[in-house]
């Protein structure tokens, strides 16, 4: 893999966001998340990588309780956020998945307009008093997805009407709207073509600035293009997690290294 | 003997299609390259023998009796049938019929009994006539059909066009259906309005079709006025869908995004049980159950309350008609992509909110055909109106009197003594055509709504 460009990119803080101590899911019997411990730092972006059905999407959708919606899934252990156990009973799922926002694999926007798409988080969730103060947050997230110049002549028009990439970053845009501390990516660029890919990925630097981003993905590149820290899971476990420099030049692991040289996956 | 053709026919399909198919394959074994695999050359073969053959029979039986009828009645003896109407030449025609059928009334006269020997004599004629018909025409396109066999020859675009040209057939037949029950219904509708001037019908209050039949019988006038016919079914469709909707959504999105599994998995059968039940059974706990309870609740609170009302009719209608909303609702709801309910929730939306804001906008069009069908349904509906809301015509928007409907008055003008020249019996296919017109202008206007929401979401 020589075409592996490891952009080496400087980790602002040291503060942990997110905090994953002996964590297990289960689906029904299977035991598909086993005993992942991993620290998540503010302000960084993160990538889960590793071959399909290890485990990195079920960890990634425990972050914002959303197996919750999965009848047979069961977590154990604990998920910290800032310090507080997100299964803590007295967490409102609901209240957390508007501090945690999601972009998921597919771009899904809502059957609505474009405007109303992104104004709807902010809606169900009271953040805008007048029309105007929603107005305002409907342009700062569509500028905050990078697609306001794209869509700002035609804001009711139907968000399902825009290309692959226009919907997915028109959905990053609907995640920020909430003004979530965490965004959790599942591999968003897996449905879109390599123009629109670079884009997200540009995109996804940017957003490291205001939010704590984890993306899972399948392209090893796109980990080392967008990624500060790198975790690689194989068969539910945590392998090895690091500065995503280090995995991908001197990974301590043999699995990571078979993974990462092509050998695995 | 008809039979026999149709034996024939049988035989030579599968005769032709062995044959061709095995010409094809000895081309393809000697070497040749097969525009088309062998299996089409069959198949073109058995469609050319199986269609045309097939409607030469069909056509044949149609016409042969009234071909024969026609070659009898001409050859009786000259001057039999001067001066005879045309019910008494069908009598003379029908007791041929039944002596050359073996069933002799009396001593009939001589030129009957060898009018009925000509009779069955050209029936079995005719019966040789078409087996050997089909025999013929068979062979002789089983051996234009196997002359065709060759490398070059396109025998699967041929099979194709013959098969899509069956289905054109088919789907022309439903629209010929239709076209031949209006039919039917304005040139009956065409003759009340002879009789009754338009402008009563669509304009009078007034619903007394108890007219005379006869000279000597006494009754009413008549009063043709459609009115307040259509205004009880709008009334008690009105009562059934206020019911049915808010039911109907409701437990279907309780089943499809509340209910545990095993809630789900007792309650949707028996909902669907519902849809089952027949609408007599519906109308007995009308009459038994519900009319009463409205009428000792009407009595406590003070209010008249008629024995038969629309309400007791509407609200049984509206819980036959929960299964219908239910089902559809719930269809629609499961078909919206699981991406967008995961979308809603992962930006902190409620459950009630996901349905609401999300999924429900998404489903309408399913929904819209659900509420349309309940709405034809209970337009439909005769059962239970009849048991339970009474047969007097009355003009009333009040749903705790007795009204009656469309297709409750179309049955009780149709039963007993009828004669088609009398506007009573006529009137029922004038209400009838109002009927098709008004549910014609309410499926247009559902349509409509489906297609502007699928513009807008899809």
């Amino acid at each position: 893999m020589d075409d592996l460009r490891v952009v080496t990119r400087d980790i602002d803080t040291h503060a942990t966001k997110i905090s994953a101590k002996n964590v297990q899911v289960y689906y029904g019997e299977t035991h598909a998340i086993k005993d992942v411990n991993v620290e998540i730092k503010e302000h960084t972006v993160t990538a889960f990588i590793g071959p399909s059905g290890c485990g990195k999407s079920t960890f990634l959708r425990s972050i914002n309780r959303m197996n919750d919606t999965i009848d047979i899934c069961r977590v154990e252990g604990d998920i910290l956020i800032d310090g507080q156990d997100i299964y803590d009973r007295n967490i409102d799922p609901v209240q957390l998945r508007a501090r945690v926002g999601m972009v998921f694999q597919k771009p899904n926007p809502f059957p609505k307009s474009i405007y109303d798409n992104v104004a709807y988080g902010p809606k169900i969730h009271g953040l805008a008093r007048t029309k105007a103060e929603l107005d305002e947050i409907v342009e700062k997230s569509l500028r905050r997805g990078a697609i306001w110049d794209e869509v700002k002549d035609r804001l009711h028009a139907p968000g399902t009407g825009l290309s692959g990439g226009q919907q997915q970053r028109l959905c990053i845009a609907r995640a920020v709207a909430t003004e979530p501390d965490v965004l959790l990516m599942d591999e968003p660029c897996s449905a879109l073509d390599p123009i629109a890919t670079a884009q997200v990925e540009e995109l996804i630097d940017q957003l490291r600035e205001s939010y704590t981003v984890v993306i899972v993905t399948h392209s090893m590149q796109q980990a080392a293009r967008v990624s500060q820290k790198t975790a690689f899971f194989h068969l539910g476990s945590l392998v090895e997690y690091g500065n995503t420099d280090e995995i991908f030049t001197n990974p301590k692991d043999s699995r990571t290294e078979s993974y990462i040289s092509g050998r695995i996956g | 003997m008809t039979t026999l053709a149709f034996a024939i026919l049988l035989a030579a399909c599968m005769v032709a299609y062995a044959l061709n198919r095995r010409a094809a394959t000895g081309l393809r074994d000697g070497g040749q390259r097969l525009h088309s695999v062998s299996g089409y050359h069959g198949l073109f073969a058995l469609l050319m023998i199986l269609v045309p053959v097939l409607v030469v029979i069909l056509l044949w039986l149609v016409l042969q009796g009234a071909v024969v009828n026609r070659l009898v009645m001409s050859s009786l003896p000259e001057g039999t049938l001067d001066g005879l109407g045309k019910g008494q030449v069908d009598l003379i025609l029908a007791e041929i019929q039944s002596i050359a059928g073996g069933r002799v009334f009396g001593e009939p006269e001589v030129w009957k009994i060898a009018a009925a020997e000509r009779f069955s004599g050209l029936l079995q004629s005719a019966a040789l006539g078409l087996v050997l018909v089909t025999a013929l025409l068979s062979l002789a396109i089983m051996f234009f059909a196997r002359s065709k066999v060759s490398a070059e020859f396109r025998a699967r675009q041929g099979a194709e066009r013959i098969i899509s040209g069956l289905m054109i057939f088919c789907s022309v037949i439903a629209i010929f259906t239709t076209v031949g029950i209006v039919a039917s219904l304005a040139f009956e509708t065409v003759k009340f309005l002879k009789l009754v001037p338009l402008t009563d019908f669509l304009f009078g209050t007034s619903w007394e079709p108890q007219i005379p039949i006869r000279a000597d019988q006494v009754a009413a006038e008549g009063a043709f006025g459609w009115l307040p016919v259509i205004v009880g079914t709008i009334v008690i469709t009105i009562v059934a869908i206020v019911i049915a909707i808010p039911i109907g959504l409701l437990s279907a999105i309780y089943l499809n995004e509340f209910a545990p599994k095993p809630v789900r998995s007792v309650c949707k059968p028996i909902l669907e049980v519902l849809a089952g039940v027949p609408t007599v059974v519906y109308g007995f706990f009308a009459i038994l159950v519900v009319a009463p309870a409205i009428r000792s609740l009407g009595a406590a609170w003070g209010i008249d309350v008629a024995p038969n009302t629309a309400l007791a009719a509407g609200g049984v209608m509206g819980i036959m008609l929960v299964p219908f909303i239910s089902s559809f609702a719930d269809d629609a709801l499961s078909a919206v992509p699981r991406a967008l309910r995961d979308g809603a929730l992962a930006l902190g939306a409620t459950r009630a909110e996901t349905v609401m804001n999300v999924l429900f906008p998404a489903a309408i069009p399913g929904i819209v055909g659900g509420v349309l069908l309940a709405v034809s349904r209970a337009i439909g509906e005769t059962m239970i109106v009849v048991m339970a809301a009474g047969l007097m015509a009355n003009l009333t928007l009040n749903p705790l009197e007795s009204v009656t409907t469309v297709t409750v008055q179309i049955v009780t003008l149709l039963i007993g003594d009828t004669s088609f020249d009398n506007p009573k019996t006529l009137a029922a296919f004038a209400l009838g055509m109002m009927l098709f017109i008004v549910t014609l202008i309410i499926n247009i206007f559902a349509l409509r709504i489906v297609r502007k929401y699928r513009e807008a979401y899809d």
